[in-house]
This record gives structure tokens, C-alpha cells and sequence, in this order.
């Protein structure tokens, strides 16, 4: 399989990869790292006449410190997420879905803010993301904004970043000596979530003091339980499962091959009352 | 068409292509390293894995332009002076093949696993190579021969 012919232009810094942008309007598509898009791109699904690829923007790639936050530079391969400082101790539940992601290999060359953009429901960054409150920075041709994460999810395969818009950096709040799991059910190790779950939480004397949960493939977007983060607070182990029957409220999941919609539902009370365990043990 | 200058198996070469070439399209046609082979074509088997400045990567899921300025390794580059790689003689010594069409790629991410993680666990071994498909599922014996690569190079660690 071979992809249509495109035009490609490799712009080395983001002005230039903005103006590109205005000047090709919707026959582009930005290429990340590729690992969606490719295979979309085989397959045929898609046939942009320009393709504009991030990948030798360095200013785009890299982690730092924010001070109260953590900034990930969009284009940071997964690979140097997980192996990152500062992802582990301040946003571990991000570098717990991560971990995750498909195979090694795809980890190598995908990337976080790929992921987010394309907006895969069953993609595995959305949640965690949405859970730990993150800010997304985009850029356009009218300068900088800041989209808060429960805004930037608007339905399957779209976000809040626009025509000539890029993704440009993700900041999480430190969430320092939070516990974290991120539950995740396949059949096949490297496949896409059947459903997961990112549970992460603060601990006070044995029980949980804050809770925070995101859902994977649980509806169009990555969605946060809140009526169980809700029931959470005051819970000790022992006693997660009332808290996490709430799971599946307001939810809409798909049905497909691998269960249907009443089985992902039942499913994910089970897999947010294993993730909340695995958070309070760290 | 769009030039690219490509370091692959320590050989640099200066091609024209069309952005749409896979990588591994470049690789098997243009420059020849045929032992790289197309699996499945879908991103899945990683029989097509390669490394990219020494990274583990599935060729038919990169452009040949992405890998413009960049340096390649395939199976063909392996082995040194006539000599197999130490993953390559683990596979031939543990019969880690049967009908060997996935072999090139999960010598590659074998070779990787051990690069990131020396002294693997079983588990460790079997998470590491998820990306690589073995449809005549000789799974057990692969896992073997990346232990006794692993093995071996801590005998010649110490």
C-alpha cells in the first residue's frame, strides 16, 4: 500500500510552519510523528495535496519545567515522555498510559501532541490528559491561546484547534506524590483500548484525599468520571467498589467487534476499581 | 521529487524520490537492503523494523524524506567483518526461526530491547518485542534466544 502522491514541505520553525499552513488552507495535513497518519495514508482514508511535517522544528520537542507545571513540547516522541524526570514525578499517571502505547517501536516515533490532535477515542493520551487538568497551548495565525483540556475534545477525530492551528505545547499541573494507574483492556498487547481507565489520587491517612479519572473509548472523547472521583474522597481501600459503580454514568460507548456498549459499560466499573487500587498502593 | 541523503549500514547515498516512499520502499528498491522485508503493511507485524539513529522503528510507517540527514542500520548491517551479530548467532544457536520471514525485524527490536534494558526478565523480553509478530508462533524459542543474547553479554561485561 501506497500512499496518494502529496507535496511535502519540512518547515524548521513554527512561523514558517504557520505560514505554510494559511497559504495551503484545507489541503494540508500536518504530519507528526506519523504514526497515525501513515497508515491512514496507505490506506487511502485520506489524500491531502501537502503534507507538512513538524518533525525539524526543535523548539517543538523536548520537556521542561513550568514552575507549577510540567510543559510538553507537542512533538516529544512517547518514548521520551516515559523516559523523562520530571512526566514520572510530577504526571505519573501520564507516563503509566504511555507506557501503554502500542509497541516500542511506535513509541519511538509517535508522539504525544500527534495523538492529541488526532483525537483517536480509543487513544491512550487523552484521558490521562483530561484527568490531570492540563492546559493545551495552540498557535495561529492570530498568536498564542490556552485551551483548558475538558474544552479541547469536541468529537471523534476533533479538537478545539482550528484551521491553520498547531498544537504546540501540553502543560500539567504538577500533581506531586499523586499515586497513579492507568488500567488498559486488550486482547492483543500492541492494539487499541477495548476500554481503559486513568485513575490517579491523593492519599491522606489510608484513605483518599482528591481523586481524579479519565475514561478511554468510553464515548466520542476522552471523558473524566466525575461522579466517582466525587464518591471517591473519604474511601479506603477496602471500600472502592460502591465509589466506582458510578463509573459508566453519563457515558456513551461504542459497540463493536470486541463487546458492545452494556459490556464496556459493566467493564469499566471494574477496570476504575482496579485503577483506583493500583493508584493508592502509588 | 524531493532529494535525500540517507546513512544506511555506514554507507551514505544521495537519492531523488517522491515524499510518498515508505521508508522501507527506499530501502528494499532504491538502495537494495532487501534482508529488511514487508510484513504485513499495515504498521502491525514489525517484520519491516529498522533502527533510526539507533531507535527501533517500523520502515513501513516512515517516509524515506523523514529519515533525510538521518543514519539507518538494518539487518544487512549487523554483523561485523564477516562475524554475526551476537543477537543473530542467539537466534541461529536457540532455533529462533521457523519459516524466518519475521526474523529481520525482531533481530532489530531485539538488539534494541537490550540496548534500552541489558539484563531483561522473561516478561520484560515478551513486553519489549509486542510490536513483533511470529505467525508460525514460535514466540517461545525468540524469547530464549533474546535471554541468551542478553546472557552472553554479561559474560562479556564481566
Amino acid at each position: 500500500m501506497i500512499p496518494a502522491a502529496f507535496d511535502y514541505v519540512a518547515p524548521t520553525s513554527l512561523d514558517e510552519a504557520l505560514s505554510v499552513l494559511a497559504e495551503a488552507g484545507d489541503d494540508a495535513k500536518v504530519l507528526a510523528g506519523g504514526q497515525s497518519l501513515l497508515p491512514i495514508l496507505r490506506m487511502r482514508l485520506n489524500a491531502p495535496e501537502k503534507v507538512v511535517d513538524l518533525g525539524r522544528i526543535e523548539a517543538l520537542r523536548g520537556v521542561r519545567d513550568g514552575g507549577d507545571h510540567v510543559a510538553i513540547g507537542a512533538m516529544t516522541p512517547y518514548a521520551d515522555v516515559l523516559g523523562d524526570a520530571l512526566v514520572r514525578e510530577h504526571a505519573g499517571l501520564l507516563a503509566r498510559a504511555v507506557e501503554t502505547v502500542a509497541d516500542p517501536q511506535i513509541r519511538h516515533r509517535g508522539t504525544v501532541g500527534g495523538a492529541l490532535v488526532h483525537a483517536d477515542p480509543a487513544g491512550d493520551v487523552g484521558a490521562p490528559v483530561l484527568a490531570l487538568d492540563a492546559t493545551m497551548v495552540v498557535v495561529g495565525p492570530g498568536g498564542e491561546r490556552t485551551v483548558p483540556a475538558g474544552e479541547f475534545f469536541r468529537d471523534l477525530f476533533e479538537t478545539a484547534v482550528g484551521d491553520g492551528e498547531l498544537l504546540t505545547e501540553i502543560r500539567i499541573p504538577k500533581h506531586t506524590g499523586w499515586g497513579s494507574a492507568y488500567e488498559k483492556f486488550v486482547r492483543v498487547s500492541h492494539q487499541w483500548s477495548i476500554v481503559a481507565v486513568a485513575a490517579t489520587v491523593r492519599v491522606e491517612g489510608g484513605s483518599i484525599a482528591e481523586a481524579k479519572v479519565g475514561l478511554t473509548n468510553m464515548g466520542s472523547t476522552p471523558l473524566r468520571a466525575t461522579a466517582v472521583e466525587q464518591a471517591l474522597v473519604g474511601s479506603s481501600a477496602s471500600a472502592l467498589a460502591d465509589a466506582c459503580a458510578a463509573a459508566a454514568d453519563g457515558t456513551n460507548p461504542p459497540s463493536d467487534l470486541n463487546g458492545d456498549a452494556d459490556y464496556r459499560r459493566h467493564l469499566v466499573t471494574v477496570l476504575t476499581r482496579r485503577a483506583v487500587q493500583k493508584a493508592m498502593e502509588g | 521529487m524531493t532529494r535525500i541523503s540517507v546513512t544506511v549500514d555506514g554507507v551514505s547515498y544521495t537519492d531523488e524520490v517522491e515524499p510518498r516512499t515508505l521508508l522501507v520502499h527506499y530501502l528494499r528498491e532504491v538502495v537494495g537492503k532487501v534482508g529488511t522485508v514487508v510484513g504485513c503493511d499495515t504498521s502491525n507485524c514489525g517484520a519491516c523494523t529498522v533502527h533510526l539513529d539507533g531507535r527501533s522503528v517500523k520502515s513501513c510507517n516512515v517516509l524515506a524524506v523523514q529519515a533525510d540527514g538521518h543514519e539507518v542500520t538494518t539487518i544487512e548491517g549487523l554483523a561485523t567483518n564477516g562475524e554475526l551479530h551476537p543477537m543473530q548467532a542467539a537466534f541461529h544457536d536457540n532455533h529462533a526461526l521457523q519459516c524466518g520471514y519475521c526474523t529481520p525485524g525482531m533481530i532489530m527490536q531485539a538488539v534494541d530491547l537490550l540496548r534500552e534494558n541489558p539484563h531483561p526478565t522473561e516478561d520484560e523480553i515478551r513486553q519489549g518485542m509486542e510490536g513483533n509478530l511470529c505467525r508460525c508462533t514460535g514466540y517461545h524459542n525468540i524469547v530464549k534466544a533474546v535471554a541468551a543474547a542478553a546472557g552472553a553479554s554479561e559474560r562479556s561485561d564481566a
